[in-house]
Parts: C-alpha cells; sequence; structure tokens
C-alpha cells in the first residue's frame, strides 16, 4: 500500500508563536487515521498547512507524489484532498440537497448530474429525510453530517475530517461512527482530528500524536495510549509514572491480600 | 513653482485642514474600533452638524465657535439615539444589514438636507472669517488656526475620555471581547451608542471649528467620507494615533494636490490614494489587523 | 423548465403592452421601469448571488454611458454597434475592479468603500477630462430613426430595453441553474467552505463582477439614447449607484424576480410621491432611504421573501454574530 500524503519538516509561526515544529508524518492510502493531542496542540493548523489554507514556512507537502505545498485548497480539491471544519461552516442559505451538489459540482458539470449525485451521497450519510431542508434548520449532528456529505461528494481520495464528533452526544457519536467507517471502508482514505477516544480505538488504524506543535508519538491505538509522553501530554508531567506507580501499589496490595 | 514660498504655506494650509480631518477620521475609528462597523453615514452627520451650525448663526446670530456647547451635546444625542433606535434594530447583528442601514441613514439625510436647504452651497460671515495671521511666507487665515488648535484640543479630550474614564474602559472592553463585556455587567448596548454618541459629538465639534473657513451643501457629505474613511484605512482601523497623523498627512497631501494638479484632480490623489491603501495594506500603518 | 417559461411569459406580456395602448404616459412609464429592472438585476448578479455589494456600480453605468456617446459622436460609430461596445468596456473596467479587490481579499465593507472610491475617481476624472466634455457633459445629437436607435415613440425603447432586461433575466437564470451560479452562491455563503471542495473563489467573483458590470453598462448606454445627455454627475454619481442596490435589496437579493419587484414597486412608489408631493428634489432618494432601513429592519430578504419565511420564524429572528469584514 503506497502514501498518499507526505508532510516532511512542515512548520508554521505566528508572530512568535511556533504553532507548528518540524513535523513529517506520511499517511498510508486506504488506511484510517487520527491525529490526537490536547487542545491547542496544533492540529487544526496542521490541517490547514496540508490542505493549503495555510502556506507553510518551512517543509514540504506531498500529496499522490506531487509536491503540493502552498497550493490553494481548491487545487487540492481538484486533486482529491479535501477537508471539512471543526466549526461546521454549512451553505446556511441554502438546502441540503444544494450544499451537498456544490461538492458535487466539483467533477459533475451539469446541474441536473450534481444535484442527483447529492442524493445518493447524502444517503451514504444519512441525510436523506432532509435533503430538501435548509442547511440552517439542521441540528449539530444533521450540520456535521452535511460537512461530511458535501466533503465526500467531491469524491475525494484522502479526507481530511476535523472533530467530525465533536458537539455531538453520546447517541449521536455512536449514530456517526459507522458512517464514518463506511466511508473508509468504501475506499476513502482518511485522517481524522478527533477527541473523543471511544472512536479513535475503534476507527484508527493508526494514530500521530501532536502536542505543542510537535509530534511526540506515533503507533497503533493501543501503542500510542500506553506511551508515556502521549500521557503526560494530556494530564500532566509525572502523571505517567503516579499511575505507574500507583499500578504497582494496587499490584502488590493484590499480593498481599492474597 | 516648487519654491519654498508657495509650498510652506501649502503645507501649512494642509496641516491645519488636516487637524480637522483628523478630528472627523477620529470619531469615525471610534465607530468602527469599537462597533467593527463602517458608518456610512459619517459624513452625512457632519453635513447635518454643519448646517445646524450654519442656521445657528443666520437664525440665531450664534458665533461658531460658541456654538460649541449647542452643537457637540446635540449630535451626542442624535448618534445616540440613531444607534440605539435605528442601527441596532436594523442590523440583526449582521455585518451587511449595518452596511446598508448606515447608507441609508446617510441617504435620507442627504436628502432631507436637499429638501429644506435646497443644493445651493451656503456659508457663514463672521468678523473674523477674513482675518490672516503670518507665519513666515503664508498667511494663513485665523479661522483656519483656531480650528487646527480646536481639532487638537477636541482629540485629546476624546483620547482622555477612552483611556481615563470608566466609560472608556467599557468601551475598550466592549470592543475587545464584547461577550466577556457582557458578562461582566457592561450593558453593551448602551456602551455601543455611547461610543456612536461620541462619533457624531465629534462632528458636531468639527462643524464648529470648519464652517467659518469652508461651506455647507447637502452633498458635502460625499467628500467628506471618503476623505475621513482614507485617513482611517491610512493609519489603521481603530488606532486614534493613526488617525491623528493620518489627518495631517492627507491635508497636506490634499493641498499639495490642489497646487500641483488644480483643485478637482487633486482630490482625484486622495481616492487612488485611499484604494492603493485598502488593496496593498487594509490594516494602514498603525493598526491591528484588518 | 419554470424559470424559462415564466420569461418567455414575461418577455410576450411587457412586449405586448405598446399594441394595448397609446398612452405617453403610460408607455414612458413601463420604459422607466424597465430601465430601473436592469439598474437592480445587474447589481443582483454581483450583489445577490455573489454577495459583494456594491455600493459604486454607477462607475459601470457611466462607463457604458460614456462609451455609448463617445462612439458615436467621436468615432462615428452606428449606436447598435455601440452598444455592445460600452457593455464590454463596463465589462472591463468590472474585470479592472474585480481583479484588484479580490486578488487582494477585499470583503464586505472594504469591496463596497473601493467601489465608492473607483466610482468617485472616475467621476472626478470625467469632470477633468476633455473627451469626456469635462464638466458639461455630451449630448447626442438628435436624429431620429431606429437606425440610430432613437425612436420616435416609447415603444421602440421598450422593446430595446426588454431585450436588455430578458438577456439580464436569462443570465440570473443561468445563475440559478449552472454550476458556475451554484459556486457563486457557494462563496457568498461561505467562502473558506467553498474552497475546500474545489471552488476558486477569485475567479468565480470575478466573472460575476463581469458580468455585472457589463449589464450595467447597457443601461448606461441606454441612458444615453434615451436622454441624449450624460455628464459626470448623471453618470458617476451616488443616484444610480443607490437605485440600482435598493431596488435589489427591496425586492429580494439572490433571487430571479425579486429585482424587478423592487424596482418597479420603489418606481411606483416614486411616481406616487411626485404626484402627492411635487417636484421635490430629494424626495426621491429619502423614501429610497427610508424604505432601504426599513426592509433591512423587518423584511430582510425583501419582497421576493415574503412567501419564504413564515411570521414565526420572523419573530425569531436572525440573531447572529456577523463575520467582520
Amino acid at each position: 500500500m503506497s502514501t498518499l500524503l507526505q508532510i516532511d519538516g512542515v512548520g508554521k509561526s505566528f508572530g512568535g508563536l511556533k504553532a507548528v515544529q518540524n513535523v513529517s508524518l506520511s499517511v498510508t492510502e486506504g488506511c484510517l487515521s487520527a491525529l490526537i493531542g490536547p487542545n491547542g496542540a496544533g492540529k487544526t493548523t496542521l490541517f490547514a498547512l496540508m490542505s493549503g489554507f495555510l502556506i507553510p514556512d518551512t517543509g514540504k507537502v506531498v500529496f499522490d507524489g506531487q509536491d503540493i505545498t502552498g497550493q490553494p485548497p481548491h487545487l487540492n480539491a481538484r486533486m482529491g484532498l479535501t477537508r471539512t471544519f471543526q466549526i461546521v461552516q454549512p451553505f446556511a442559505a441554502q438546502t441540503v440537497r444544494e450544499n451537498i451538489a456544490v461538492g458535487a459540482h466539483l467533477h459533475l458539470p451539469s446541474r441536473a448530474g450534481a444535484l442527483e449525485f447529492a442524493e445518493s451521497v447524502a444517503q451514504q450519510v444519512g441525510l436523506t429525510p432532509q435533503l430538501d431542508k435548509l442547511a440552517s434548520d439542521l441540528t449539530v449532528a444533521g450540520r456535521k453530517r452535511l460537512e461530511l456529505a458535501r466533503a465526500l461528494a467531491t469524491r475525494p481520495s484522502l479526507l481530511l475530517l476535523d472533530e467530525v464528533l465533536a458537539g455531538l452526544n453520546p447517541q449521536e457519536i455512536a449514530e456517526m461512527i459507522p458512517v464514518v467507517q463506511g466511508i473508509a471502508q468504501s475506499g476513502v482514505t482518511v485522517l481524522m482530528i478527533e477527541h473523543v477516544m471511544q472512536a479513535v480505538m475503534s476507527l484508527a488504524q493508526e494514530v500521530w500524536v501532536l502536542a505543542q506543535g510537535q509530534l511526540i508519538a506515533h503507533g497503533t491505538p493501543a501503542e500510542v495510549t500506553n506511551n508515556k509522553a502521549v500521557v503526560e501530554a494530556y494530564l500532566g508531567h509525572g502523571t505517567a509514572e503516579r499511575l505507574q506507580k500507583n499500578a504497582a501499589q494496587a499490584k502488590t496490595a493484590q499480593e498481599v491480600k492474597a | 513653482m516648487l519654491d519654498f514660498n508657495i509650498l510652506f504655506p501649502s503645507v501649512l494650509n494642509g496641516i491645519t485642514t488636516g487637524a480637522v480631518y483628523a478630528l472627523i477620521a477620529l470619531g469615525l475609528t471610534l465607530i468602527y474600533g469599537v462597533l467593527h462597523i463602517i458608518n456610512f453615514a459619517h459624513g452625512a452627520s457632519l453635513m447635518v452638524a454643519l448646517y445646524g451650525v450654519y442656521m445657528l448663526k443666520q437664525h440665531f446670530g450664534v458665533d461658531p465657535y460658541m456654538a460649541l456647547p449647542i452643537m457637540v451635546p446635540t449630535m451626542f444625542v442624535l448618534g445616540y439615539a440613531l444607534q440605539r433606535g435605528v442601527i441596532n434594530r436594523a442590523s440583526h447583528g449582521k455585518d451587511e444589514n449595518i452596511l446598508l442601514v448606515t447608507l441609508g441613514i446617510s441617504i435620507v439625510l442627504e436628502n432631507l438636507a436637499l429638501l429644506f436647504f435646497k443644493s445651493d452651497t451656503r456659508t457663514i460671515e463672521t468678523a473674523y472669517t477674513l482675518t490672516t495671521v503670518e507665519i513666515g511666507p503664508a498667511f494663513i487665515a485665523l479661522p483656519k488656526l483656531v480650528s487646527f488648535a480646536g481639532a487638537l484640543v477636541v482629540s485629546a479630550v476624546m483620547l482622555l475620555i477612552v483611556q481615563k474614564t470608566d466609560l472608556g474602559r467599557a468601551i475598550r472592553a466592549v470592543s475587545k471581547e464584547k461577550q466577556g463585556a457582557r458578562l461582566m455587567g457592561i450593558d453593551v448596548d448602551h456602551v455601543y451608542a455611547m461610543c456612536f454618541g461620541l462619533g457624531l459629538a465629534s462632528l458636531g465639534a468639527a462643524a464648529c471649528f470648519l464652517m467659518p473657513a469652508y461651506y455647507v451643501n447637502p452633498q458635502v457629505g460625499n467628500g467628506f467620507v471618503l476623505v475621513a474613511f482614507t485617513i482611517v484605512v491610512l493609519g489603521g482601523m481603530g488606532s486614534f494615533a493613526g488617525a491623528l497623523l493620518g489627518g495631517l498627512l492627507i491635508g497636506v497631501v490634499e493641498s499639495l494636490g490642489g497646487l500641483l494638479l488644480g483643485e478637482s484632480l487633486g482630490q482625484v490623489g486622495i481616492f487612488v490614494i485611499f484604494i492603493v491603501v485598502l488593496l496593498l495594506r487594509p490594516q494602514g500603518f498603525f493598526g491591528a489587523k484588518a | 423548465m419554470k424559470d424559462f417559461r415564466n420569461i418567455v411569459l414575461f418577455v410576450l406580456i411587457v412586449g405586448a403592452v405598446p399594441f394595448f395602448t397609446q398612452s405617453g404616459v403610460m408607455l414612458n412609464f413601463v420604459m422607466t421601469a424597465l430601465y430601473a429592472c436592469l439598474l437592480s438585476q445587474a447589481w443582483n448578479v454581483l450583489g445577490g448571488f455573489g454577495g459583494q455589494f456594491s455600493f459604486g456600480h454607477a462607475l459601470f453605468f457611466g462607463t457604458g454611458a460614456y462609451v455609448q456617446a463617445i462612439a458615436q459622436m467621436q468615432w462615428g460609430l452606428s449606436p447598435w454597434v455601440a452598444l455592445p461596445l460600452a457593455m464590454v468596456f463596463a465589462a472591463a473596467v468590472g474585470a479592472f475592479v474585480g481583479a484588484a479587490s479580490f486578488r487582494y481579499g477585499l470583503k464586505g465593507s472594504y469591496f463596497a468603500l473601493v467601489t465608492l472610491a473607483f466610482a468617485e475617481v472616475f467621476r472626478i476624472l470625467a469632470t477633468s477630462v476633455p473627451f469626456t466634455g469635462a464638466g458639461v457633459g455630451l449630448m447626442l445629437p438628435l436624429k431620429e430613426s431606429a437606425a440610430n436607435m432613437q425612436f420616435g415613440n416609447r415603444a421602440g425603447f421598450i422593446w430595446l430595453m426588454l431585450g436588455l432586461v430578458t438577456l439580464a433575466l436569462c443570465i440570473t437564470a443561468w445563475l440559478r441553474h449552472s454550476r458556475f451560479g451554484a459556486y457563486l452562491q457557494a462563496v457568498r455563503d461561505n467562502e473558506d467552505a467553498a474552497r475546500a471542495i474545489g471552488v476558486n473563489p477569485f475567479s468565480v467573483k470575478l466573472i460575476a463582477t463581469v458580468l455585472s458590470g457589463g449589464l450595467m453598462g447597457a443601461a448606461g448606454a441606454f441612458y444615453v439614447q434615451v436622454f441624449q445627455y450624460i455628464d459626470p454627475g448623471i453618470a458617476f454619481g451616488a443616484h444610480t449607484s443607490v437605485e440600482a442596490l435598493v431596488g435589489a435589496i427591496v425586492g429580494g437579493m439572490g433571487t430571479l424576480w425579486g429585482p424587478l419587484l423592487g424596482a418597479v414597486s420603489l418606481h411606483i412608489l416614486a411616481d406616487v410621491t411626485r404626484n402627492l408631493f411635487g417636484q421635490l428634489p430629494g424626495i426621491n432618494m429619502v423614501i429610497y432611504g427610508v424604505v432601504l432601513i426599513v426592509i433591512v429592519m423587518f423584511l430582510p430578504r425583501g419582497i421576493a421573501g415574503l412567501g419564504t419565511i413564515t411570521p414565526l420564524q420572523w419573530l425569531r429572528g436572525q440573531k447572529s454574530d456577523g463575520d467582520k469584514p
């Protein structure tokens, strides 16, 4: 399986703040990978750098063998790289169908064709009953699906999902996970930023961990969650040791009792 | 043509006019900096104030400088009422609506003036209209010197208000973080209206300073609006220092432009600067990001 | 589809009017109403569908008007050749202003300001430059004939303007049913989201500006033919800019028939006012301004939007923290 997206030494600073520092990662074709890390780690910035919304100060972004560093987002979308937004950005004045059709138009010049394709994409994410509703009338969960559908309609080879589960209640999360899974299974490579660990553990084959703008770990979900540096990034310095000590103490206490 | 004796008076004239421009731009800066709205009605409001000064002189014999204590509070109230009663209610919080509403207000004001005063250009005559003061090779009209001084004083007062008073603190809080300010118990709507009131009050003062050396007709607002915007954009939206310096600079540019290119083409220079700055450096030279 | 069928109906009905009445008053009204429609339709392409509010649309109007006059008076061209030429020039100005503005990412108030500034610059230049007749303006010599686009009675002008209005309607209908139109509205509603799914905002907005400018230029050329006179104030002044945008907003931005509804309503309102109050200077514009404010306050979707928003939705209002320019 080939590498679909490769970023090397990518960095971006805003004034004095180094939002992303020397990050290198690769996304394998056909995989569903996750990018995790505490708030403010620079994950969304990294997405912006990958998709062309920001131009990196250093480093390279290579997609499907081509250098796309700094290439504007619309050209990336045409090449097959589409991203969604953490805070959903619907075309509020338009219907669900019309929203998705905009994405569909990337490969379908005919209006009728795009509207028709929009319907099938809506079905894929479970939005069929809402097709003629105004985007502004949807619930948060609905808008998330819309965001997903619209991106999907561009027939991407790589989909960057930015916290597609944020703001959803447990029921909605449980309903959304199979949708994302379905997309990945249909052949779309997915890289998702996610905080909802349940989704990361159950969906992701590969996990990258970003903290304070730098990559601190990489591996399978199990490897990464047991990684000391990752625990510390989320829970603070020394936590990993304390957790280990508590576990050891609990074990010894058990042995003594036995 | 370019010798000192001709340039110096032109520059000096430009500075005195520029000070009044700066005062006008200050009001606009305050409104933009806090409410984040482009007040298209600013020019028309100045025009209204100028007519006010005119009427006070023509019908009540009130000297323009003596009219300050009348014009400033009146314009303040007008501004407060406009913001609270019209703009706030019409905009539904959306920027594009505010744009249209202030445009609507400017249209109404300008054409009401046309209705009541016809399109004649009017001036006032005071005892000192024609008095000049000699400064080096230049003869500067006394009213212009007074307006220069007055504009600086009023600007200073406005800056003091924003920096030193409780209201100023509230204004600064709201401009930085509206929701947070609201949570702190600040009545944001009231602050907005106060800001707008202050912005228009400064126009009341500017009108008192302008009228002796200038004129009024229903269209003057348009010219001032663009000049004021040019200054605000040049100096940086939301920067007082920028508005002051920008005002002086634009005054000089206009004066020199008029000298070199003739009255009307000289004005083009300002608009060209405006367009260029807007395109290349919309944050101006002192402002925060646009 | 439905839109085109309606357009055909519209053309047939309005086009038949000169056959049903000889009243000079009525014919004049229809002609000037159609003219007002074109102004708002032109603005609507960029403002309603593209979401870019131009406050200086007179820029394109004046360009078209002057080209129409100059092409005949100084280049000896037939007015029927001058008209498309005027549209091309106006469209070119649109391309220039659009490219400059959008290249530097101007939006919202900034874009409105820039268009205003450009209109003012052109106005001042037109006042100073000899080939536009400077402040005096240009007077088109009277020579009535259809070949000279100076029709003896209003019917000819009505059909001419009807043709232009139909062109605008077709373009607008195309925006509603094409990929380009979908892209344009996407950029209007959320530029970043549009970029992420493959839309190039710059080229889309630029093309919209060109189309909008061209249509506006046609209106300017028409003005010159009817009134045989143009000067900098009429050409580039605020009056035309305001009429264009208020009509579109009052009628309903981003719709097919909205600008016509709005333009005609305002036109009727202006007529009624004139009958009630006489020829008071400025009264028209006062009304336009008040109507603009009232519509924005109570009916932001315009008259056309009356059907789309229920009273309950209206009462709940649209409370949102708008984006900064």
